[in-house]
């Protein structure tokens, strides 16, 4: 069980002046139950990327197999793959279309052929999931604040219990209180029900604080790929690609610049006061 | 998939043609229109396909760009050329129950069909030489005179821009909201014509709204800038004829003169 990616190439109106590679040669294998981050600078192929996972693109060149089986075959039923590999957008609140909340977040259930009753069951699971209150159901949509439409409408993506969850930026235009809430909901959601997850994000802090691999695309391609510690030790070639690391990291550098023997692999605040504080001790003695 | 769409697209290329000024393409796009109309016999049509080739030429669009333009025609010429070949009474050619050719049909047919051919290709050799700003920039120079009875030439344009700059973003967000609800399940393809319809419904409400909220955000930022109409407005390329200009005037003058000649004499 497993998404795996080999080969593929992706271009942009192919033969014309606007011709433009998105994606070049990616290969990557994701497996079941992995937290897994993809950053990248703004037009490095992300988006593109992450609707390869879920068939909403056809590669130009190259093959997607889902549990082994290639996604483009000619039999192969890619309505079912979408209930299984769920894919948050960008803004996902600009979907919302129903009177109410309850009827939106119904949608997605609804249109995989359950009953009203199943649909609103599972809706409700998603929403408690997402962290919006019973009290919102019967409202609409749009008297919602930006948070709560964001919670309504990834709730219309986990109502169709994925497997796997792909979300773009969910966090994008939130609050520093709503974003956490909103990652630890996910993050919550992977150790309680296993699912895969692929998030894409901009902030280093939050990629660092909560997937277990990360890959990094620069230019439609593949640049790093591997734990976030790895990955953000190459910080300078990081920076080349107009992407950083967390904060933390160029700190514990600059610490072990001036001689204090600390971790400088260190990602996560708690890491590094660890670290940290160690460092200091052994100075004491 | 809505990507396709190439009337009013614009190519970019360094060409003569891309540099004439919009107010000579646009004069000079209605005296083609006009001078299909005109001509009635073979010369007038060939020297009206030796006239569209030559600007094709000059204009270093690939051929192929230009008649993408024509497929979303296809029906409406299909239509048009068969009303004419089996409708146009005279000597019958052939006949098949209530159907019948006739000679005239035929000459008709093929008249109409290559008019409305070079009518579709001659307008889009404009739009795909001309950005849509410099066009309605030329439109509002060209109007101008309007203004003196009081139409108000500059909100025309100033419209128009704003409706062809929208085009491009707003088939954008359909294309992102209509993947947005495929990946939750909705399907935009089965399904008899009511079915079809009512599919629509998670697509065009989001559309709209998304619609309203970016003519809102659109107005605010033009009234944070000071925009007040076209009272007084100066721009930033103002538009001046060059000499090429002028030469393309006399070409397209001097096409539609000769266009007339054949008409009259032959």
């Amino acid at each position: 069980m497993s998404i795996k990616l080999e080969h593929i190439t992706y271009t942009y109106s192919p033969g014309t002046v606007y011709e433009m590679h998105a994606l070049k040669d990616v290969d990557m294998e994701i497996p079941d139950g992995q937290f897994m981050g993809i950053i990248g600078h703004t037009g490095s192929g992300k988006s593109t990327l992450i609707q390869h996972f879920n068939g909403l693109m056809k590669p130009t060149s190259g093959k997607v197999l889902y549990n082994g089986q290639d996604i483009w075959a000619e039999k192969y039923d890619r309505q079912k793959l979408r209930s299984k590999v769920g894919l948050v957008f960008q803004y996902p609140e600009h979907q919302l279309f129903e009177a109410e909340v309850l009827e939106d977040v119904c949608f997605g259930p609804k249109n995989l052929g359950l009953s009203k009753e199943e649909a609103e069951e599972r809706a409700v699971r998603a929403l408690t999931q997402a962290g919006l209150s019973e009290k919102f159901y019967k409202s609409s949509p749009f008297e919602l604040s930006g948070g709560q439409k964001r919670r309504a409408a990834i709730a219309g993506v986990l109502a169709m219990e994925p497997e796997v969850l792909i979300l773009d930026e969910p966090t994008a235009g939130l609050d520093p209180q709503g974003r956490d809430e909103i990652l630890d909901q996910i993050a919550s959601l992977h150790s309680l029900r296993g699912i895969t997850v692929i998030l894409v994000s901009h902030s280093m802090e939050d990629i660092a604080k909560y997937v277990e691999r990360m890959i990094v695309m620069n230019k439609g391609e593949k640049a790093f790929d591997g734990v976030p510690r790895e990955v953000f030790s190459h910080y300078k070639e990081l920076e080349a690609m107009g992407l950083a690391a967390p904060q933390i990291t160029y700190i514990m550098h600059a610490l072990g610049e001036r001689g204090l023997h600390v971790d400088t692999s260190a990602t996560t605040v708690e890491e590094a006061k660890a670290s940290i504080l160690q460092a200091l001790e052994r100075l004491d003695k | 998939m809505i990507r396709d769409i190439t009337i009013g697209q614009y190519y970019p290329a360094d060409s003569i043609l891309h540099r004439l000024d919009p107010r000579v393409k646009f004069v000079g796009t209605i005296m083609f229109l006009v001078s299909l109309f005109v001509a009635n016999s073979f010369w007038g049509y060939l020297l009206a396909t030796v006239f569209l080739a030559a600007v094709i030429i000059m204009s270093k669009v690939p051929v192929k760009f230009m008649l993408k333009g024509l497929k979303p025609l296809f029906f409406i010429l299909l239509i048009t050329v068969a009303f004419n070949l089996f409708l146009i009474p005279g000597k019958v050619l052939w006949q098949f129950w209530i159907f019948k050719i006739t000679q005239e049909g035929i000459l008709q047919a093929v008249k109409i069909g290559i008019r409305l051919i070079y009518l579709v290709i001659g307008s889009s050799v404009m739009t795909l030489t001309t950005t849509p700003n410099q066009l309605t920039d030329g439109l509002e120079r060209l109007m101008r005179p309007l203004n003196k009875i009081r139409v108000p030439v500059h909100d025309i344009a100033m419209m128009m821009s704003i409706a062809l700059r929208f085009i491009p973003i707003l088939m954008e967000e359909t294309d992102k909201i209509m993947k947005a609800q495929i990946a939750r399940g909705a399907d935009f393809e089965n399904g008899n014509l009511i079915q079809k319809a009512k599919n629509l419904l998670p697509l065009l409400v989001p559309l709209f709204i998304s619609a309203f909220r970016r003519a809102d955000d659109l107005a605010m930022a033009m009234e944070a800038r000071c925009y007040h109409g076209g009272e007084n407005r100066t721009s930033m390329k103002p538009l001046k004829y060059h000499s090429r200009d002028t030469s393309a005037y006399l070409c397209i003058f001097l096409y539609l003169a000769a266009d007339i000649a054949i008409r009259v004499l032959i």
